[in-house]
């Protein structure tokens, strides 16, 4: 539905387009189960960053003061991205991953389901 | 000299003698923001102000609440009144109402002015007029009262600067900046109505009698000086809606519409209500279920079942907030608690007696959802790393509360909850189908949405580090973080001559 104005067209506009992030674009990311860690966690990245990096360097800095963090078997792991299952090439980059601006990222890890099994 | 007249003809020939019809420009271009929301307003003269107040009487009336305020203050101050609380955590709940709540007084002061020159009602423009200036005095009242209180502790010293800033600011203010955008009968609707009508109990109740229960005389008093102010209000929001929807039939589901949204946006609003009632008040007069069912599902319910022979039915989404009434304290708790170093209030973990006050409230949910992850976070803390997320969180693009929010009402109270738009070539997430309908409808509007972590991350903010960002929030380092240890649990435990170990006091 139209939006309602009273002085002509209502101004277009997008505050968060990816040209506003400085190179970087934006993507979300979880941990399902665990929410001790709290909400969904923002970034701004640079598209051209490997997967491997935000494995290796992001996850460990966000995720690493769960306890369950370095029990993960990360050859059990599973990834969701903007609600599809997602198997990433860890040698990509993000949008060769198909990690766009705005993306969501989650990721499940069986057998793991937060401090006591209580899922947070 | 002419017999004085009665109180009632005086404001019949304010309201109905004072007006007159332009004939130098057309009616639509002296009011011109009157029609093009939709409503049909047949005839003005059937609007109804049941306090019929005049200028003359109002200020009368104002100024003796105000003497008596002031003198209290002033015995509160020249006794050091402060020094009463419970405890000097109560303070954050304070925080949290100056911060969030006071400059929304502020916002409704300068809506309800701008009502009173858009309406062309004369009985509607003095109402408003009346209104305005309550809102004034509120927002003047709040800060004198804890004027004093920032002598003494952390986190109140620059509130307005703050509310235009801070992420969990944002949530408050994105709310009163959507309905002061709006046309006129959507702001009435949100604020009059929605707002100060349906929830307004379930804000000022939890900090009012909260106050009382936790010896803060002051902030009862300013409490009471507004409440006549506000139950005239109530009856304000009450009686515009009646009109409207009995002006024109064509208003109806236009009304509807806004109650719906604005409903919701409210209610997300006090999700930080919740969480200061439940976690922050030392002494908690009632947890935030029982103001839920006691002011919505009881009182309101029974306000609509009256409304309905205008074909009004109660708020869309509002089963969702019912069924979310046993999580959304800890949740929103949860969130603050974590991200309190990057907040102008300190939190802790509740302690054995507060934990055992939550299972007896919420016996249902605590003990299997919530207490687990306190039991979590007092482990990291005794092994020295007190949680603080080491990131930053997505936030809802509607609410701009962070995605905390779990299914509930799918009976998945451990899943996230996530809503997805595609608007003009971009994502958008939300947290509920309530925020994403409210999207939904106004894309254009909430593309245009100011959402604090994002403008970090764009470079509005001040700079990239953390510390950087709180400089421009205004924050001093003292005001943030965990509450044991903090500078204003030191200087409490000081003032009444404690042991300021705080090993020993954890």
């Amino acid at each position: 539905m139209t939006i309602k104005t009273n002085y002509g067209a209502y101004p277009l506009g997008n505050k968060d387009a990816v040209e506003n992030f400085n190179g970087n674009q934006l993507v979300y990311f979880a941990w399902d189960d665990h929410l001790g860690l709290g909400t969904a966690f923002a970034f701004p990245f640079p598209p051209e960053m490997p997967f491997a990096a935000l494995k290796g360097e992001v996850l460990p800095n966000v995720c690493g003061a769960h306890p369950d963090f370095e029990k993960i078997v990360w050859s059990t792991a599973t990834w969701i991205l903007d609600g599809e299952n997602f198997i990433p090439d860890e040698s990509k980059n993000l949008i060769e991953n198909g990690i766009g601006h705005k993306s969501l990222l989650r990721l499940k890890t069986p057998g793991l389901t937060g401090y006591k099994g209580s899922g947070s | 000299m002419a017999k004085k007249l009665n109180m009632r003809k005086r404001y019949e020939l304010l309201t109905r003698g004072l007006g007159w019809e332009p004939t130098y420009q057309p009616k639509e271009k002296v009011f011109p923001q009157e029609s093009y929301e939709g409503i049909k307003i047949v005839d003005w003269d059937k609007w109804e102000d049941p306090f019929r107040l005049t200028a003359e009487a109002y200020w009368k009336y104002q100024a003796e609440k105000d003497k008596k305020l002031y003198a209290i203050i002033d015995s509160f101050a020249q006794n050091n009144g402060h020094l009463n609380l419970t405890n000097a955590s109560y303070i954050n709940a304070l925080k949290i109402f100056i911060q969030g709540v006071s400059p929304l007084e502020y916002g409704a002061h300068r809506g309800f002015a701008n009502l009173a020159r858009q309406f062309s009602g004369e009985g509607a423009q003095i109402a408003c007029q009346m209104q305005s200036i309550d809102e004034l005095r509120h927002v003047q009242t709040q800060i004198h009262t804890l004027s004093h209180y920032n002598k003494h502790f952390t986190g109140l010293h620059d509130p307005f600067h703050m509310h235009d800033r801070v992420w969990y600011l944002s949530v408050p203010k994105s709310y009163f900046d959507d309905a002061r955008s709006a046309g006129p009968f959507e702001f009435m609707t949100s604020i009059s109505f929605a707002f100060e009508y349906i929830l307004t109990n379930l804000l000022f109740v939890p900090f009012m009698s909260g106050a009382a229960h936790n010896g803060d005389m002051a902030t009862v008093t300013f409490g009471f000086s507004a409440q006549s102010d506000e139950s005239r209000h109530m009856t304000l929001g009450l009686e515009i809606i009646k009109f409207i929807v009995e002006q024109h039939e064509d208003n109806l589901e236009i009304v509807q519409g806004w109650i719906d949204k604005h409903f919701w946006r409210a209610y997300r609003v006090l999700g930080l209500v919740s969480a200061m009632q439940d976690y922050m008040l030392p002494d908690s007069p009632m947890s935030w279920k029982e103001a839920w069912d006691i002011y919505f599902v009881d009182n309101c319910g029974a306000l609509f079942k009256d409304l309905g022979r205008y074909g009004l039915r109660m708020p869309k989404f509002h089963e969702q907030a019912t069924a979310e009434a046993e999580h959304l304290s800890h949740q929103i708790y949860f969130t603050l608690y974590q991200f309190s170093h990057a907040a102008a209030f300190q939190t802790e973990i509740p302690s054995k007696e507060k934990m055992d006050w939550l299972s007896e409230k919420y016996p249902n949910t605590f003990d299997k959802y919530y207490r687990p992850r306190w039991e979590m976070y007092a482990e990291m803390e005794k092994q020295g790393k007190r949680y603080f997320n080491a990131g930053l969180p997505q936030l809802c693009q509607v609410c701009q509360v962070p995605m905390c929010f779990t299914e509930i009402s799918k009976g998945k109270p451990l899943d996230l909850s996530y809503r997805l738009s595609e608007y003009n070539g971009d994502k958008f997430h939300t947290c509920t189908d309530a925020c994403k309908a409210i999207f939904d409808h106004e894309p254009e509007k909430y593309s245009h949405a100011w959402l604090p972590v994002h403008q970090i991350f764009q470079g509005n903010c001040g700079g990239e580090e953390i510390s950087d960002v709180l400089k421009f929030y205004h924050f001093n380092p003292e005001d943030s973080g965990e509450y044991k240890g903090s500078a204003d649990d030191i200087s409490w435990r000081a003032a009444h001559g404690e042991n300021n170990d705080i090993e020993e006091s954890a």
